[in-house]
């Protein structure tokens, strides 16, 4: 299986007056070609920082000790600054969470988007009408007047669709959507994901959607990863981790979700305890403070990757029997 | 954006409006007859009626007002009575040589001041930056008169780089400019560090901006997300600053024509409240507040034309 992105043992420290903090802890992640991985966690869970690995826009406090990031066949992590850069947007591009703040809002929708193909060897007016016809394929009403529009002039749906032209302009291979639809109302949400689903279906990238909204994933995704303070502990089909999670944080998540509870109760669930300390990892399960399931071993030893299914793994000591 | 304008300019008409009706009440209410203020103690009763009567001070007090913005708004600033001629004659040949000075200031300084600013913010922590956050303190704290007299002593006299005193020939313009330029870098030096300051401040916060970050995740390069990205929000509330600050540069304006001997309104002024010609010091003070009016309308007119949300009226 070709993989549009692999990550492979990355580890990512930030410098913080409380010490080192272990943000990302030797994480493995698959995107296959043409595929929708779907990325789930609570927040503080380390998304935002592994999307700013693949990046390398990581903030200036932060360090990468460890691993790979392999994008269509590069190591990114061995690339010059120059030459990642000339990959940014090019090979790998991202929707931004927040549609009202993620567009300079002193130039034109039209500039940016002109801007953007600074590495094409295109005339003036020939950008001009390749960002006029992305704005038309996501459905943006009268792109050519568009153009001159400023962000604070657009709604914020109007917005989130221009993020995602700009993003799927220079046709990427690899798609990161972070939360693209989290600030918007549940009729855009929907539209927006259609909207997703239908262009990488004609451009053929592949995405790696992070949400928080289990629903969406299930819908637009082949593969989920589960991670939790900093570390993948499952990853697998949609249907696996949906139907026969291995973690039993992946359980407790899908547990919590507001979709999926059928009878009427007074609280809504939540998983007990909070986020460990990641300045001071424990030395076993990182989960193990708030699993139901723990017991001493658990606390002590580090849980192997346990293959419960192919391309269905979890780090759990109870990975088999959860199933 | 037209409807921006009209408001701005009103509002700068408005303001005007106000301040030349305190100028003229100031006048009726200073201690004395203004007959005797404006004539001088030696003046006969005779003149005073005649130049009573001439001015409308036998009128309520509302109606002199009106007749005070009428003459103005024709151009008249009234009479010279201590040189029998109109004050609009040394204050429009003195203005001239006040606005190219503070224009200078202004120009150089705030040039400099946004590219330092921004440098130190693209590189902070750098030598350069400490180097300039250092100065700029500095710069900030000396007052204008001193760094007048100190580059006078220095440029002029010691190292005779650039003349000491005048404004130079009228029609030469390199040397006009020649003698421009110690008195702008006398009144601009402090705004350097004070621009840069702002500057740097506003810049460190747009670059942490969702934006910035989008146009790093498209592989702008780096010089243009800084200059042409983040630089436009960053300078707004520079100009604002600049725009109410050439209150400053004029009073600036007025030591360093005197320390450098340059025919302007500040000298005038000067002259003028030495010898007790209040017409003069009236018609230089209301030039001297338009001028301050108009800088803050172009100061919003500026951040206008960088900043498009300014421009469009709220809808929702």
């Amino acid at each position: 299986m070709k993989a549009a992105l692999d990550i492979r043992d990355l580890s990512v420290d930030y410098h913080t007056r409380a010490g080192r903090l272990h943000a990302l802890r030797n994480v493995d992640l698959l995107v296959p070609d043409g595929e929708v991985v779907g990325l789930v966690g609570e927040s503080g869970c380390g998304k935002s920082t592994l999307i700013s690995a693949v990046l390398r826009l990581l903030a200036e406090n932060a360090e990468v000790p460890g691993g790979e990031i392999v994008l269509d066949g590069t190591d990114l992590l061995s690339l010059s600054d120059a030459e990642m850069r000339l990959r940014r947007g090019r090979d790998v591009s991202v929707v931004f969470q927040d549609p009202m703040t993620g567009l300079n809002p002193v130039l034109t929708i039209g500039r940016q988007m002109i801007d953007i193909q600074h590495r094409e060897a295109l005339s003036r007016a020939a950008r001009r009408e390749r960002a006029v016809d992305m704005l038309a394929r996501v459905r943006i009403p009268d792109p050519a007047s568009r153009m001159d529009s400023y962000p604070h002039e657009l709604s914020g749906g109007m917005r989130q669709r221009v993020a995602i032209a700009m993003a799927l302009m220079m046709n990427p291979k690899l798609l990161i959507a972070d939360e693209p639809t989290t600030a918007l109302d549940a009729t855009l949400e929907v539209q927006i994901i259609e909207l997703l689903q239908e262009l990488q279906g004609e451009i053929g990238c592949a995405i790696l959607f992070i949400s928080h909204h289990l629903g969406v994933i299930a819908e637009l995704c082949q593969r989920v990863v589960v991670m939790y303070a900093g570390s993948a502990v499952e990853e697998g089909g949609v249907r696996d981790i949906f139907h026969a999670p291995a973690h039993p944080y992946t359980k407790a998540l899908l547990d919590c979700d507001p979709g999926r509870i059928r009878e009427r109760r007074q609280t809504l669930p939540s998983i007990p305890g909070s986020l460990p300390d990641l300045t001071a990892p424990p030395p076993g399960c990182i989960f193990a403070d708030r699993c139901t399931k723990a017991d001493a071993g658990c606390g002590a030893t580090q849980p192997p990757r346990i293959d419960t299914a192919p391309g269905h793994w979890a780090t759990c000591h109870f990975a088999e029997a959860m199933r | 954006m037209g409807r921006y304008i009209i408001q701005r300019v009103a509002l700068g008409l408005a303001i005007l409006l106000v301040a030349i009706s305190v100028l003229y009440a100031l006048m009726i209410t200073l201690p004395g007859d203004p007959t005797t203020v404006f004539l001088g103690p030696r003046a006969t009763d005779e003149m005073r009626a005649v130049f009573s009567e001439r001015l409308g001070l036998n009128n309520p007090v509302p109606v002199q007002i009106l007749q005070f913005w009428g003459r103005i708004f024709s151009g008249d600033l009234g009479e010279d009575v201590l040189r029998n001629r109109p004050v609009a004659t040394p204050v429009f040949a003195a203005l001239p040589n006040t606005l190219i000075l503070v224009l200078a200031s202004i120009g150089w300084s705030a040039a400099l001041g946004i590219l330092l600013g921004a440098f130190s913010a693209a590189c902070r922590n750098s030598l350069v930056d400490r180097v300039t956050g250092v100065l700029s303190v500095a710069m900030l704290a000396a007052p204008s008169f001193v760094v007048a007299l100190w580059s006078l002593l220095i440029f002029a006299v010691v190292l005779n780089w650039f003349p000491a005193i005048g404004a130079g020939e009228h029609g030469d313009l390199a040397d006009r400019i020649h003698h421009l330029v110690l008195p702008s870098f006398a009144i601009g030096l402090a705004w350097v560090g004070y621009i840069a300051r702002i500057v740097r401040a506003s810049m460190l916060e747009v670059m942490g901006e969702n934006h910035i970050r989008t146009a790093r995740a498209f592989g702008l390069p780096p010089h243009k997300i800084i200059y042409r990205y983040a630089l436009r929000i960053a300078v707004l509330p520079a100009v604002s600053v600049l725009g109410v600050g050439v209150g400053g540069l004029l009073s600036s304006a007025v030591f360093a024509e005197i320390v450098f001997a340059r025919p302007g309104i500040g000298r005038l002024i000067y002259e003028s409240v030495i010898s007790r010609n209040y017409p003069v010091v009236m018609g230089s003070m209301l030039v001297a507040i338009a001028f301050f009016v108009m800088c803050t309308l172009a100061a919003d007119l500026v951040n206008a034309m960088l900043d498009p949300r300014l421009r469009t009226s709220k809808k929702s």
